[in-house]
């Protein structure tokens, strides 16, 4: 399917075009970032305090560091991946929808390529000021052990990019937003619980283990946890980005389609 | 040599499924043109605005805009048209401001420039007090205007208007007109859809009439009220009688009659004179109206129906 009006072969994207793509998303949440940074700052610290040191304090220790350092950098994977989709859910299907933003820019230069770079581009500026107020309050508890901690953000971004990317095909797609609910019960939750966040999946039976490895989630957690803890991740490192690659290339297509199809008329 | 057109169409169509909703039209517009097209809902009327806009590609047919393919070179043709579409598309999220130079940036236009150029727009459309208001509180007339200066913020070379006045109240209409009117003094080409007759003749150099996907008539508005109606028209309205029964006893008065649901229609050269004649053969009138004959007589009598109901 060719986008209405683009020259077959021509480039799909544009930077200048992505650019302002993601001026205008900044434009909007510069007006609400003092929450967004508030609550990307009590999130982390609530669940720290909760799982950290409450639960921790029964549990002891996982794989041998006390068990507040090793969620840590599985809550900071997994506040990178409902980040992702949480704000490709909503958002995008408004401005399908409610805002004709979309609308609006096909009337100009803007190629769908662009709205859909310009909007990733825009989720991972999001998950890196969610990642850094992440981040320090880690090293103030102290969660912090290896010189390889500073690759997080990275790999967060990376993580971003895997789960927003197919999610905005899905918020371009849908009819309903009664969807999003389905998708936070059945693939955010889910990932969350037994994606490696909060214990490892070796824990769980042999035969649901490859549900996790689908998850973008578990191969960012435990990138992550290789580098907060300084050990080496069950994957080769290789493997663990290949397959967040792969999400996000194979969810960058179907973004690309799904909002050319809806654009379309 | 006559100056190559803005926008040249021959044969073309669009279908959507089997709904076929442009019907092979051809259509010339020259620089400097206000030309319109004028037609009741679903006429094809916004489907050929989108081919024209480049948001929606032709099913088949030719289709050039500034002289090129919207096939293939849909961002470059988008790049010199303003849109002013017929669902109001600001950004509730940002400011008036904002939203101007936002748009603006999509062109690639530098920030600064595009600063000063919201400045001149919202002077132009008189939103120039509410530049960092909201969106959500301006009256449907000053999201039009605002509509209206985002379209022109790229100094396009055509400007689309789908349906620019529909819902507005008067007041706004005369106020939207009169910023339209100036922007063709300054010879910007406009290309504008609209089902008000007044509009149409208000605006339009040019207009063609379509119904069911076709074009029916065109031309300057007073050169399709001279082919296709007189120059005047005699409005009779009666009490018991039906207008259809009272038409057959008129036959013959002023050039031709016409019976709608609640009036007959005389055309005639002479109003006055048709009236009198009309007194003399059918029963007495409740009511009697001598009118110049618009746009929407020629409407109805190339398709039999009447544009707004």
């Amino acid at each position: 399917m060719a986008a209405v009006g683009d020259a077959r072969g021509a480039r799909p994207v544009s930077p200048a075009s992505t650019l302002a793509v993601l001026e205008r998303a900044l434009t909007v949440y510069r007006r609400v970032w003092r929450g967004s940074v508030f609550s990307g700052f009590l999130f982390p610290v609530m669940f720290l305090v909760a799982f950290g040191i409450g639960v921790g304090g029964r549990v002891g220790q996982v794989g041998g560091v006390d068990y507040l350092a090793w969620i840590v950098p599985g809550v900071l994977a997994a506040t990178a991946f409902q980040t992702a989709v949480g704000e490709c859910a909503f958002p995008v299907f408004g401005d399908f929808r409610w805002t004709r933003a979309y609308h609006a820019m096909r009337a100009t230069p803007v190629r769908v390529g662009d709205m859909v770079a310009g909007w990733l581009l825009y989720i991972v500026v999001r998950v890196e000021i969610a990642t850094a107020a992440f981040l320090l309050v880690s090293a103030l508890f102290g969660a912090l052990r290896s010189p390889w901690a500073p690759l997080t953000p990275l790999v967060c971004a990376l993580v971003a990019l895997a789960a927003a990317a197919p999610m905005m095909g899905v918020a371009a797609r849908v009819e309903h937003d009664g969807w999003f609910a389905l998708v936070f019960r059945f693939v955010v939750i889910p990932s969350t619980l037994f994606g490696g966040v909060f214990f490892p999946v070796e824990r769980l039976p042999a035969v649901v283990r490859p549900l996790a490895w689908l998850s973008p989630l578990w191969h960012g957690a435990e990138l992550n946890r290789a580098a907060t803890l300084g050990g080496v991740p069950p994957w080769p490192v290789a493997a663990h980005l290949g397959v967040l690659v792969a999400f996000a290339a194979a969810g960058a297509v179907l973004a690309w389609r799904c909002f050319s199809r809806r654009l379309e008329d | 040599m006559a100056e190559q057109p803005l926008i040249f169409a021959r044969g073309l169509v669009k279908r959507f499924g089997d709904f076929t909703a442009v019907d092979g039209i051809d259509l010339s517009v020259a620089p400097g043109e206000a030309f319109g097209f004028l037609g009741p809902n679903g006429a094809g009327k916004s489907s050929t605005m989108r081919m024209i806009g480049c948001v929606s590609l032709p099913t088949a047919g030719e289709l050039r805009i500034l002289g090129m393919d919207p096939a293939r070179q849909g961002p470059a043709i988008r790049a010199r048209l303003g849109v002013c579409p017929q669902l109001d598309n600001l950004d509730p999220d940002l400011t008036v401001e904002e939203n101007l130079i936002t748009y603006a940036r999509y062109f690639g236009m530098p920030r600064g420039l595009a600063r000063r150029r919201a400045a001149e727009l919202l002077e132009f459309v008189r939103l120039a007090d509410r530049a960092g208001g909201k969106v959500e509180p301006l009256s449907g007339g000053m999201k039009r205007r605002l509509t209206i200066a985002r379209a022109l913020v790229n100094e396009p070379d055509i400007v689309l208007l789908d349906e620019p006045t529909t819902g507005l109240d008067p007041q706004a209409r005369h106020l939207l007109w009169e910023r339209l009117f100036q922007l063709k003094r300054r010879g910007v080409t406009l290309v504008l859809t609209t089902h008000y007759m007044d509009e149409a003749e208000q605006l339009c150099d040019r207009l063609v009439v379509m119904d069911g996907g076709r074009i029916v008539a065109q031309g300057s508005p007073r050169a399709l009220i001279a082919e296709h109606s007189t120059p005047e028209v005699v409005e009779l309205r009666y009490g018991q009688e039906s207008p259809a029964e009272v038409a057959v006893k008129l036959a013959g008065v002023g050039r031709r009659v016409d019976a709608l649901p609640d009036r007959v229609l005389v055309y005639a050269e002479d109003g006055d004179a048709a009236a009198a004649q009309a007194h003399e053969r059918g029963p007495a009138p409740a009511s009697v109206l001598v009118r110049r004959s618009t746009l929407e007589d020629v409407f109805l009598h190339l398709t039999g129906r009447t544009l707004v109901d």
